[in-house]
């Protein structure tokens, strides 16, 4: 069933094609396309208000656009949602962790909703803990957590179904600096070694890395796209990216 | 084991398991119908004269009259409270997860439903136990033919307030739920009085009730808690959870939820 590796290997792990998306007249996304390979970090790099929540929402079928096509593995969102979700892992930026389950029954608990048997998910919810160093908590309350074990357990929780894509919204807002490095550091591992692609959106340049593919959305346009090292061309990312969003801060 | 009744169990589970760690909440449950029937029924026995009328074959006490009612209030109020909660702020998060399930979203919400139904039920006994230790008892086979009663009026419910939520702008609290539908509902219908009482009062209420599907709720429980089936309410019982089944499912949109948390 997840054998992802062999089935549609030639497709793209996420494919956006022309992406438009309102909230009444406010435009929120307009004709956004992206392609991402098999085990690519794309930081979705945005101010707040860019669009990067609501790309996510359509990305996770929350809302439903008429204009455009997102494709996971090459199954269309639209026309097979259930394909295309069991290719996806979502981390959301709010903890969606039940802090009074323990650690282990909110892994059961997701492996269930994903048709894991109960078997298979404690099995591959053991390793996968202790792939992060988190064994000892399996019986604890999510609730006895810290703040970035929380963000870890739900990283792991979000491959328990084997996706090809990993979809994080801000996983590092509210952790402190050496939370953020742990979780910014594992993500680029689980790309470069297990042939994850991930999709990252944050605000904070500082947890990109040269040769990450990059996304700069501003008023819900794309406004650059490529590998972080051609983008910025001698600058830093992080004065490129003010340049590119300067109208906002302007604005704001 | 297919994918969908693994689900089914593990979101059912997961609903039972977080309701027996509140005890707050489910003594918070029992308070309310308790009052009626401790406090409300008492006093009120004085003032209504009732009759004969199936499935009862004797004179009743108010109080053995009102039972079937306050059944069906606890799973008015927890069909109403656990809709909501899927579509405004506390359960959010977790229906977002929910959502990122392969299975069909009709499914997941059914399953959803299906799990708040099991804690009224659960609620439904631990008040039929109290009201029986208090002397109103039923024969075992009323609290056995009550089971299935109670997940087909459970769900009727739960899919009215998910229905609701999905419609209706102006809901936005509990306390508006509770003022414009609980209320009108539970007091139009015949939890507390029999039908025949509203029609000496006045022929328009009576029809109301009469249309009311919570009073064909409580109609059917009341059978069921004496081991009859009630035809003509379960028609209408389960007609109305078609109906409202299917409108809520067509009318569910997460979006609902997520626009207005943002302001």
């Amino acid at each position: 069933m997840s054998s992802f590796a062999s089935e549609h290997s030639s497709e793209p792990a996420l494919a956006i094609e022309g992406l438009s998306y309102a909230y009444g007249p406010v435009r929120a996304l307009a004709d956004v396309s992206v392609t991402l390979a098999r085990g690519q970090f794309c930081a979705l790099l945005g101010p707040n208000g860019a669009g990067k929540s609501t790309l996510f929402a359509l990305l996770t079928r929350l809302f439903v656009s008429r204009a455009g096509r997102i494709a996971v593995m090459g199954h269309d969102l639209g026309a097979e949602p259930r394909a295309a979700l069991a290719q996806m892992g979502v981390v959301f930026q709010q903890s969606t962790l039940d802090l009074d389950l323990s650690v282990m029954h909110n892994i059961r608990y997701f492996g269930a909703l994903h048709g894991l048997s109960r078997r298979q998910a404690t099995e591959r919810g053991e390793a996968a803990l202790a792939a992060i160093g988190l064994a000892d908590l399996a019986g604890r309350k999510a609730r006895a957590l810290s703040g970035g074990q929380r963000r870890r357990v739900e990283i792991a929780r979000a491959l328990i179904h084997r996706p090809a894509l990993l979809l994080l919204d801000e996983p590092t807002v509210g952790l402190d600096a050496p939370s953020r490095r742990a979780i910014t550091d594992h993500v680029h591992a689980l790309c470069r070694e297990q042939g994850i692609t991930a999709l990252w959106a944050t605000h904070l340049v500082d947890e990109i890395e040269p040769q990450d593919q990059a996304l700069i959305l501003h008023q819900g346009r794309v406004r650059a796209q490529g590998i972080v090292a051609d983008l910025c061309a001698g600058q830093s990312l992080a004065e490129r990216f003010a340049a590119l969003t300067h109208t906002d801060e302007a604005a704001a | 084991m297919s994918a969908y009744l693994s689900a089914l169990l593990a979101i059912a589970g997961r609903e039972i398991w977080r309701f027996v760690q509140q005890r707050e909440r489910f003594l918070a449950a029992l308070v309310r119908p308790l009052v009626w029937l401790l406090v409300f029924a008492a006093g009120f026995r004085a003032a209504l004269g009732l009759s004969i009328t199936p499935p009862y074959q004797t004179y009743i006490q108010y109080e053995t009259y009102i039972v079937p009612g306050l059944v069906g209030m606890i799973q008015l109020f927890n069909g109403m409270q656990s809709s909501l909660s899927l579509v405004y702020d506390r359960e959010m998060g977790s229906m977002r997860l929910l959502l990122t399930s392969p299975l069909p979203r009709w499914w997941l919400l059914i399953c959803k439903l299906l799990g708040g139904t099991l804690i009224s039920i659960l609620q439904a006994y631990a008040f039929l136990a109290i009201a029986a230790a208090y002397g109103v008892v039923m024969p075992v086979g009323g609290y056995l033919l009550a089971l299935p009663v109670l997940v087909l009026s459970g769900m009727m419910l739960g899919a009215l307030g998910l229905l609701l939520s999905s419609t209706i702008d102006r809901l936005e609290n509990f306390a508006g739920v509770m003022n414009f539908v609980i209320f009108p509902t539970f007091f139009l219908s015949s939890a507390l009085y029999p039908l025949w009482k509203m029609a000496e009062s006045s022929q328009t209420l009576h029809w109301i009730c009469a249309l009311n599907p919570f009073t064909h709720a409580v109609e059917l429980i009341r059978f069921a808690l004496y081991a009859q089936v009630n035809g003509s309410a379960l028609l209408w019982v389960g007609l109305a959870l078609a109906v409202f089944l299917v409108g809520a499912l067509l009318g569910y949109d997460p979006r609902r939820g997520m626009v207005r948390g943002k302001g």
